[in-house]
């Protein structure tokens, strides 16, 4: 059967790795080469790369080192942040990736989801979703989780879905950065009423909230940043201890 | 020298910087003779089968194919497997290069209700048959796929498979030639042993 996926997830700027808290004080943490260099030979089942710079030279040292990164890194890599063309569905796919992650550009042109699912299969195409409740209700934040959109976080993931996305990463503004635990019972609302594979984000602390989170067959993988690039968890010892509890991870 | 066939369907990104990593000296081509002058072949291929049938028809790749894999090694990858095989009900019927006898058929037909399709993601591949290919491979180690139908009526040539509902043909061998229907270029280090060992046939 297919295993649980671990995933590191990148985010980029100016060429470099780097990591905020609730999307806030951003911090530079590693070269991005050497960091996927680790990750692979750790066990990672996947890498995620946000590319969060803004800027048209931003977007160069990007693709150069996602370039660099699929030259020597031989497991599935998923590209998002700024992703709101076709043009740019193709950009990165010519550089190596094999999924391409969409957020705030799917929000303002939805057919964006179809028709790259169209050109290139749904298994390409992955809605990324930041979520965070207000007034008691989920709701979808755009733009690096600064805008609030208004928009129903159930009704968008059923929406993507039948849009032809592959895939949802479900991203807990309010468990981001906090390394509190998962946010589960955000994950459980939207895991009930989609099909597609479903990959959490958002508060990964420590080995046991991965065993947590695993409890739940709706969930496909788990997915962090801050936990694994300052080594507080080692995706091995993770692999080894999730064994343990039974879940069937690659090692 | 591995040809890589480039007849126009999906990205070759992966599967040419894996084999240049192996240290293999590869060419991405569509000419006939660049297939001649290798001494293996690799056939890629993401999408839909009919498409991809069409392009080799019309390139004449297929029949050039067909006559060089008697010959020299040839691997097919994911749908480049899917097209070594006598046909595929994928949007219809299509025939395939006819190289291993067998068919290609939905995984949703076989499989229980609920599981999800594409069978994406990683799954471990368990020998059936001992061959050359697996000389830097062990058991059960894990590979990628990425796929909706899959290769039936093929038994005499499976040599490993992997578990979802249903066993599902992994990689197939008739003679020389090869398919894998997980992505090797996409297994990290486990696939890189399967690339080189083809190499090395």
């Amino acid at each position: 059967m297919i295993s649980k996926r671990i995933i590191p997830c990148l985010d980029v700027r100016n060429g470099r790795v780097v990591k905020g808290v609730k999307f806030e004080n951003i911090q530079d943490m590693a070269d991005p080469v050497e960091m996927a260099r680790y990750y692979n030979e750790t066990g990672a089942d996947e890498l995620v790369f946000y590319d969060i710079t803004a800027s048209h030279e931003g977007r160069k040292l990007f693709t150069d080192v996602l370039r660099a990164v699929a030259s020597e890194i031989f497991i599935p890599l998923t590209v998002g942040g700024g992703i709101n063309t076709l043009e740019d569905f193709d950009m990165v796919l010519k550089c190596g990736a094999d999924k391409v992650s969409v957020n705030s550009g799917a929000i303002k042109n939805p057919s964006l989801i179809s028709e790259a699912a169209k050109r290139y299969g749904s298994q390409c195409v992955v809605l990324s979703m930041d979520v965070k409740r207000v007034n008691g209700k989920f709701r979808v934040f755009a733009n690096g989780g600064r805008i609030d959109t208004g928009i129903d976080a159930l009704e968008w993931a059923k929406r993507g879905e039948a849009l032809g996305a592959g895939e949802i990463v479900l991203n807990s503004i309010d468990t981001d950065g906090v390394r509190g635990g998962f946010d589960i019972q955000m994950l459980m609302a939207i895991g009930e009423i989609v099909k597609i594979p479903l990959i959490a984000s958002g508060g990964a602390g420590k080995m046991e909230d991965f065993s947590e989170l695993f409890r739940y067959d709706r969930i496909d993988a788990g997915l962090a940043a801050g936990v694994f690039h300052t080594k507080k968890i080692d995706i091995r010892e993770l692999k080894l201890y999730l064994k343990d509890c039974g879940v069937n991870v690659r090692m | 020298m591995i040809a890589v066939v480039d007849y126009g369907v999906g990205n070759l990104f992966s599967l040419v910087s894996s084999l240049r990593y192996l240290g293999l000296d590869c060419i991405v081509t569509n000419k006939e003779e660049d297939l001649a002058a290798a001494n293996r072949i690799i056939l890629p291929g993401v999408g839909a089968f009919g498409d991809a049938m069409a392009k080799l028809n019309e390139t004449g790749l297929a029949g050039k194919i067909k006559e060089l894999a008697e010959v020299k090694p040839l691997l097919g990858i994911c749908l480049g497997m899917q097209l070594l095989f006598d046909k595929s009900y994928e949007f219809g019927e299509h025939e395939g290069l006819g190289l291993i006898s067998g068919t290609v058929m939905p995984l949703a037909d076989d499989i229980k209700p609920g599981l999800k399709i594409p069978h994406m993601g990683w799954n471990r591949l368990e020998i059936v048959r001992n061959d050359p290919i697996f000389k830097y491979f062990s058991n059960g180690e894990w590979v990628y796929y990425v796929h909706s139908y899959h290769a039936k009526y093929c038994q005499d040539s499976i040599l490993a498979v992997s578990e979802y509902d249903v066993m599902v043909t992994g990689l197939v061998r008739s003679g020389k030639v090869y398919g894998a229907q997980f992505h090797p270029e996409k297994s990290g280090n486990a696939g890189l042993r399967l690339l080189k060992a083809f190499s090395e046939l």
